[in-house]
């Protein structure tokens, strides 16, 4: 638990509170959700981590394939794409990770709260600290990268959706992989495939409008895919996480 | 039913009721396969285009047929085993993942093999290639995961819920990537709308098809009795197999 609760002001909070069963679910989401931004924003240094590695290896690809405009703005819609899969792949070993080493997460798993929910809090913080950076960082490596200036909105708004279903489905493979030792490799193997589709679709879209088209059409299936996750990812999560840690 | 149910669900009896189907079982797939392969690589007639080489499809399409068939089959043993808590569906999910995966990689390999002499290359990014590549990666996936767990159970129960994330997940990938293709459609020649088959080339290979299926449940029974034999090897039944085993090869060897 964070230094802020165990201070007697917020003990005494505590105390007046009803039992935890008694209270209405939405108190866990959003306690669980200030918690790790909380913790997230304490520790500074790991929150940009993916944001580095984001904006790092973005600028390696001009220096391996030259700095040609037009070879870099035909790439640039996928390789954005494929680096913000890769920094938020990077981040999420780490969602679970402390919460197990530290026991929170069985407490998690006990409360009378709903699991799922709770998943959903972590997801959501997840994103917020990886996911929304990345995003809004996009443009600049458009920028950088050449992207001609139709792409840019696009890229934005399909970026928003697709780090939020890299999240959702990243937190599956991590509840799977959390008591493994060493499950960094693993849990890219297992998300990989459930990646596919949001990078063709979120790549798709930016293309599109490069070229003159409308992204309305991927765009809508990449809503679709992240609704999709939406709803499949916290339960599936919660289940993985009761399967790997009871065991 | 419900004992019948029950008794389906005991190792053990699976164990001695599949020895009793097995030596049919081998039989008829040996026959199946020796029947497939001889007609289809030496009667059935040369296609016009492509000459000899389109014979490997007899091992090709069947093989792909089980590599998806085989996810499957995975994935309902494994929810089998996440309701129902029955071991022996996770014994038979065990035994499926690496027999699909190669499946998968036979397919993949075989393709492949054939893409060359017909496409001029190995290797082409067409929707049905990346579609069998992801299924790969599906299928690594699931066995990877159930080798880095040390608590049997676990690794099961972890195992089902990503191959059930994955099924539900199959035909949204395969849609996307169908989409992908047509978007970047490539200067090949396309995979889908290929001429119907003449029924000469067509009966052999309705015969491997026949042929890879009981292969498939042949090689999965087979996996299957040596992780009933692995995970009950501390029980009486199992001691007392292996006891007679010993007897017999005593007995035969006396003899001699």
């Amino acid at each position: 638990m964070t230094e802020a609760l165990r201070t007697p002001a917020s003990q005494q909070a505590v105390q007046e509170r009803l039992p935890p069963e008694l209270l209405p679910p939405g108190e866990g989401f959003v306690g669980i959700l200030k918690r790790d931004l909380l913790l997230a924003f304490r520790h500074r240094g790991e929150l940009a981590n993916p944001l580095i590695f984001f904006i790092m290896v973005t600028a390696l690809i001009p220096i391996a394939v030259g700095p040609q405009k037009a070879l870099l703005s035909q790439l640039a819609p996928g390789m954005i794409w494929v680096m913000a899969l890769l920094g938020t792949l990077l981040s999420s070993d780490s969602l679970f990770q402390s919460d197990y080493a530290d026991g929170t997460l069985e407490q998690l798993i006990i409360s009378p709260q709903p699991l799922w929910l709770l998943v959903l809090a972590k997801i959501s913080a997840h994103w917020l600290v990886t996911g929304l950076p990345i995003t809004l960082a996009a443009p600049i490596l458009g920028l950088m990268l050449a992207l001609p200036e139709a792409g840019y909105a696009t890229l934005v708004l399909g970026l928003a959706m697709g780090t939020a279903t890299f999240s959702l489905f990243g937190a599956i493979g991590a509840a799977l992989t959390v008591a493994l030792r060493k499950g960094g490799v693993l849990l890219s193997l297992i998300v990989m495939p459930l990646y596919f589709p949001v990078l063709i679709f979120g790549s798709a879209a930016v293309q599109r409008v490069v070229d003159g088209g409308s992204a309305g059409a991927p765009l809508a299936l990449l809503g679709a895919v992240f609704a999709f996750a939406l709803l499949l990812s916290p339960f599936a999560t919660a289940a993985s996480l009761r399967a790997g840690i009871n065991g | 039913m419900w004992r019948w149910f029950h008794r389906l669900g005991s190792p053990r009896w699976f164990y001695q009721t599949s020895g009793r189907w097995l030596p049919w079982l081998a039989v008829l797939t040996l026959a199946l396969l020796v029947i497939g392969t001889l007609w289809g690589l030496a009667f059935a007639p040369e296609d016009a285009r492509q000459g000899n080489s389109f014979r490997i499809i007899y091992i090709h399409v069947p093989v792909s047929f089980l590599a998806l068939a085989g996810y499957y089959v995975m994935a309902v043993a494994g929810a089998v085993n996440l309701i129902w808590r029955i071991k022996l569906a996770d014994m038979v999910m065990t035994a499926a993942a690496p027999l699909g995966a190669a499946l998968t990689f036979l397919a993949l390999f075989t393709g492949a093999i054939w893409g060359k002499p017909t496409w001029g290359t190995y290797w082409v990014w067409d929707a049905r290639i990346t579609s069998m590549l992801v299924l790969l990666f599906l299928y690594l996936g699931v066995v990877v995961l159930r080798n880095s767990f040390s608590g049997r159970d676990t690794a099961g129960k972890a195992c089902a819920i990503l191959a059930l994330v994955g099924t539900v997940n199959i035909p949204i990938i395969y849609k996307s990537v169908d989409w992908w293709f047509t978007l970047h459609q490539p200067a090949t020649i396309k995979l889908s709308g290929a001429p119907s088959m003449h029924p000469d080339m067509f009966k052999p290979l309705l015969v491997m098809i026949l042929a890879y299926y009981c292969f498939y449940a042949l090689v999965l029974i087979l996996n299957t009795r040596t992780e009933i034999l692995h995970r009950e090897r501390r029980t009486a039944w199992v001691n007392d197999l292996a006891v007679s085993e010993l007897a017999v090869t005593e007995l035969t060897s006396n003899e001699q």
